[in-house]
């Protein structure tokens, strides 16, 4: 499948929706997103990438192979409920902190936060892992 | 702090061993035995408390909410325990320095032994009867890995299993009659359950528990007909039979027993199923021992038979069988683990462990055999020797037995007189007579291999001489914990001229002139080769074949490999379940509450029916897929009429990519055809139609039905304010409900690796 014009809007788009992936997985406490959603959207950016360049363009673009996204997605999401063991709480129980920030006010920062991170690595990296290898079949 | 100290000291130094055993190397053992060592020298040091009847505690809380402490008590019978398991340990990891030398896994080796001395010193330490349990199961695991250590052969592998698979589902057992006894005592602390006695043995719930202990304690103990695990574990290395399976893990059972005697013992019941138990173990494992030819095999059948003395005497209950039992389990743990380790070293030295072929090896290897002589002489019972008491002690027991004292008594004396001549077949025979030619031209064991049989054959000889040395420091204390009353203990050789001791000499003399007509016997045993189909093993392999064939039969029948059985079977089991539920009351939500549909979503719903129905009859997959899609996305303009945008921003990613990925599979399939006969696609219509009218009616049912109040409102109401977050959806999914997305994410995980497995491997 080549096709310049895919090609090259691939190349503008795909930094495009990872970054609106990763403003999705950010916003997805207070409004419509999250790890899951954003994960999917990532997945597709680069999915998009990979039908208009080729999975090793897009295999060499992402750099870290889709199954280390997995392992470090299900790592941060076990960390993260883990953290709250450390304050005699139970396992996942949600711990915040308030950061006060000059212009933008107060900003919670939570582990469900680091959590939803961790569903957003597992679902880019298993939708790539599905995706990739299917690509690759010849 | 110093009793837990004792036990996870053992467990840390498990962990570190094979990175240790790099450094140091030959040394290994040396260094290491020094651990035991100090745990039985800071463990003896409490013999005068312990004597004077104060217990040591120490208590740590584990999981509260289910009355699991780690808490330990050292009383007079954890100390004899807890002494045997050190000292000879400390022997035990000096010998298989010398035995495994060289081993491309010594490291592991140690490893797996220190984890089982620790879990034993765990078993006899514990107060809480769950921490006992789960020490218990540990033992079982580290006697797996160790009978399975020459995980290379079959044999070793099967045998391990198999003495897991006993002593596991004994433990099981142990468990489910531990919590009986919790729940009827009110607590799982021996200590405390011991003060409610009375109440215990007269609740109905006292059979049930004390026969789910005696199958823990049976099983461990290798009890008939459970005992043919134990000569199985032989295959495991020498070091590990001396310890586990002779000295020590086998004993487990034993103490068991002698712990639960003043909770569950004293009753009519304990006496007749512990006193049978015992009475028939030690016969089968005395008959089954004599034709073996086996150094290793003798010992182990002859160890049955021990351990079925001394579950008989624990049965019997009298103060004299405590008394016996309690000195004949120094008595055994010392001879046995010596001559077991004598074997090993015969085995190390000659290549082979076959006593036909052994023989005049007491020139070539003098220590060994001053050690093997002294041992075979405390096991036939020979003054001065300690087993001489012991045998004394045995035989007043069973005088006294309260019921068929003469039947008990004439058992006892056979089974004897075949121990006297195993005695003399392992521990005499290959040190006289001519030299045979053996695989290997011997030479004397190494200093680590004839340290530890022969420490433990002179500590027979030494407290033969002089019992008095642990008489009332740790074997009366021991008898006090099992009789939970004061006892004199007066240990002696002579005990002057009396029927005792005319059986005694009966018994040797006897078993000298069965030695010589041990021929006879073993012909006499090769001929009745054709009853084996009658022994508990036969029942045992039988018993695994046949779960085996069962458990592949059904995996050919629901494991068949074709999708569209996986379907109709996922969708029939389905349908069977919730049909059911369907035609139970409540009734169905009446049509006239539901809003009219506006023109838009009936425009929606037609355009969602018209793809169903081009995916259904399109010819080119492509198609179809294309038609599916239009259904998912019609599906999530649903969503965003009802007000649910996380929803219909997942639909709509899922479906997008979904198709990528029909897409990409459609292209690597055949060219369409229609393979399935009308017969067939009709059965699929019909389920199809069933399947989906069966959804239908759910949906409309699940509206009318509550089955519990609704916690929506909670996590609406809760959202901000415990969890910093307005999107009530997500911080469902992250905080309120975080386990299951964790749950969700791992099982994602796990079919991607399915998936890649099955495209990246291409297994046929």
């Amino acid at each position: 499948m080549t096709s310049t014009i895919l090609r090259i809007a691939s190349r503008y788009l795909t930094p495009v929706f990872l970054f609106f992936s990763l403003l999705i997985l950010y916003r997805g406490h207070n409004a419509p997103g999250g790890g899951f959603i954003g994960g999917l959207l990532a997945a597709a950016a680069l999915i998009l990438y990979a039908m208009a360049c080729g999975v090793d363009a897009a295999r060499a673009k992402l750099r870290i192979d889709p199954r280390i996204l997995v392992a470090a997605g299900l790592l941060t999401a076990l960390l993260s409920g883990a953290l709250a063991l450390f304050s005699g709480n139970s396992f996942l129980t949600g711990r915040w902190v308030m950061l006060h920030l000059p212009f933008l006010g107060e900003l919670p920062l939570g582990t469900p936060l680091l959590f939803d991170l961790g569903v957003y690595l597992v679902v880019i990296g298993i939708t790539l892992i599905m995706l990739f290898a299917l690509m690759e079949e010849d | 702090m110093g009793l837990a100290a004792t036990i996870f000291s053992g467990f840390l130094l498990a962990i570190l061993a094979p990175f240790l055993h790099r450094l140091l190397r030959g040394k290994t053992g040396w260094v290491f035995a020094l651990l035991p060592l100090a745990i039985a020298i800071y463990l003896a040091g409490f013999h005068r408390e312990v004597r004077a009847g104060e217990a040591l505690r120490a208590a740590y809380e584990w999981v509260p909410t289910l009355g699991i402490r780690l808490s330990f008590y050292l009383d007079g019978l954890s100390l004899l325990f807890a002494l045997l398991i050190s000292g000879i340990g400390a022997l035990v990891l000096i010998y298989a320095g010398g035995y495994l030398h060289g081993h491309a896994q010594l490291g592991r080796f140690y490893s797996y032994i220190l984890m089982f001395m620790a879990s034993m010193l765990g078993v006899v330490l514990a107060d809480n009867l769950l921490a006992l349990f789960i020490f218990w199961e540990l033992t079982s695991l580290s006697s797996y890995l160790l009978i399975g250590f020459n995980h290379e052969k079959e044999d070793s592998r099967s045998a391990a299993l198999q003495a897991l698979l006993i002593t596991g589902g004994g433990g099981l057992a142990l468990l489910a009659g531990i919590i009986l006894l919790g729940s009827v005592g009110g607590s799982y602390e021996i200590s405390a359950l011991a003060n409610a006695d009375g109440v215990i043995r007269e609740h109905p719930l006292y059979l049930p528990a004390l026969l789910l202990f005696l199958l823990g304690a049976f099983t461990k103990s290798a009890q008939a007909p459970f005992h043919f695990w134990l000569p199985g574990a032989m295959a495991a290395p020498t070091p590990v039979s001396a310890y586990l399976h002779s000295a020590t893990m086998v004993k487990a059972g034993v103490y068991l027993l002698a712990r639960m005697n003043p909770i569950l013992g004293g009753s009519a019941e304990w006496h007749y199923l512990v006193t049978l138990a015992g009475a028939a173990t030690m016969l089968i494992g005395a008959l089954l021992a004599l034709p073996q030819t086996d150094l290793k095999r003798l010992l182990a059948y002859s160890t049955v038979s021990a351990l079925g003395i001394l579950v008989l005497l624990l049965g019997i209950g009298t103060a004299e069988a405590a008394k016996a039992a309690m000195v004949f389990l120094v008595v055994h743990s010392l001879y046995k683990g010596s001559l077991f380790m004598m074997a090993g070293a015969v085995d190390h030295e000659t290549g082979t462990r076959d006593v036909q072929s052994l023989g005049g090896l007491v020139k070539i290897m003098p220590v060994t055999a001053l050690a093997a002589g002294l041992a075979a002489l405390s096991m036939t019972g020979f003054p001065p020797l300690l087993g001489f008491i012991g045998k004394e002690l045995i035989y007043e027991a069973k005088l006294q037995a309260p019921t068929a004292a003469p039947l008990i008594l004439g058992i006892g004396v056979i089974a004897n007189i075949i121990n006297v001549t195993v005695a003399a077949i392992v521990g005499i025979r290959p040190f006289v007579g001519d030299k045979r030619a053996t695989p290997r031209k011997p030479h004397e064991a190494p200093l680590s291999l004839w340290l530890g049989p022969l420490t433990m054959a002179a500590a027979g000889l030494l407290l033969g001489l002089f019992p008095g040395l642990i008489a009332n420091s740790l074997v009366s204390p021991a008898i006090q914990a099992i009789r939970a009353e004061e006892i004199v203990l007066k240990l002696k050789l002579w005990h002057g001229l009396n029927f005792v001791l005319l059986l005694s000499v009966f018994t040797v003399l006897a078993g000298i002139a069965l030695f010589f007509a041990r021929n006879f016997f073993r012909r006499l045993a090769g001929r009745a080769q054709g009853l084996s189909f009658l022994t508990p093993s036969v029942w045992y392999q039988k018993g695994l074949d046949g779960l085996m064939g069962f458990a592949r039969a059904q995996t050919r029948l629901l494991q068949n490999g074709y999708l569209r059985y996986y379907l109709l079977t996922i969708f029939l089991a389905t349908m069977l379940l919730v049909f059911f539920k369907l035609v139970l009351p409540p009734g169905w939500q009446s049509l006239e509450k539901f809003a009219v549909a506006r023109y838009y979503e009936i425009g929606l719903g037609v355009a969602m029916l018209l793809a169903a129905l081009v995916a259904l009859f399109s010819r080119s997959r492509l198609t179809a897929a294309i038609a599916l899609g239009v259904i998912g996305y019609g599906v999530a303009v649903i969503f965003v009429f009802y007000g649910a945008p996380d929803l219909a921003i997942t639909q709509i990613l899922i479906e997008t990519l979904s198709v990528i990925l029909f897409v990409l599979v459609v292209y690597h399939l055949p060219a369409f055809n229609r393979l399935s006969g009308s017969r067939s696609r009709l059965r699929d219509a019909l389920v199809a139609l069933l399947f989906g009218g069966m959804m239908s009616a759910l949906v409309l049912k699940a509206t009318n039905l509550q089955l519990h109040p609704t916690i929506s409102g909670y996590f609406a109401e809760n959202s901000l304010s415990l969890a910093h977050g307005r999107n009530v959806v997500n911080v469902i999914l992250v905080d309120f409900r975080a386990l299951d997305t964790l749950g969700e994410i791992t099982v994602l995980a796990v079919a991607a690796v399915g998936v890649f497995a099955l495209l990246k491997l291409k297994l046929k």
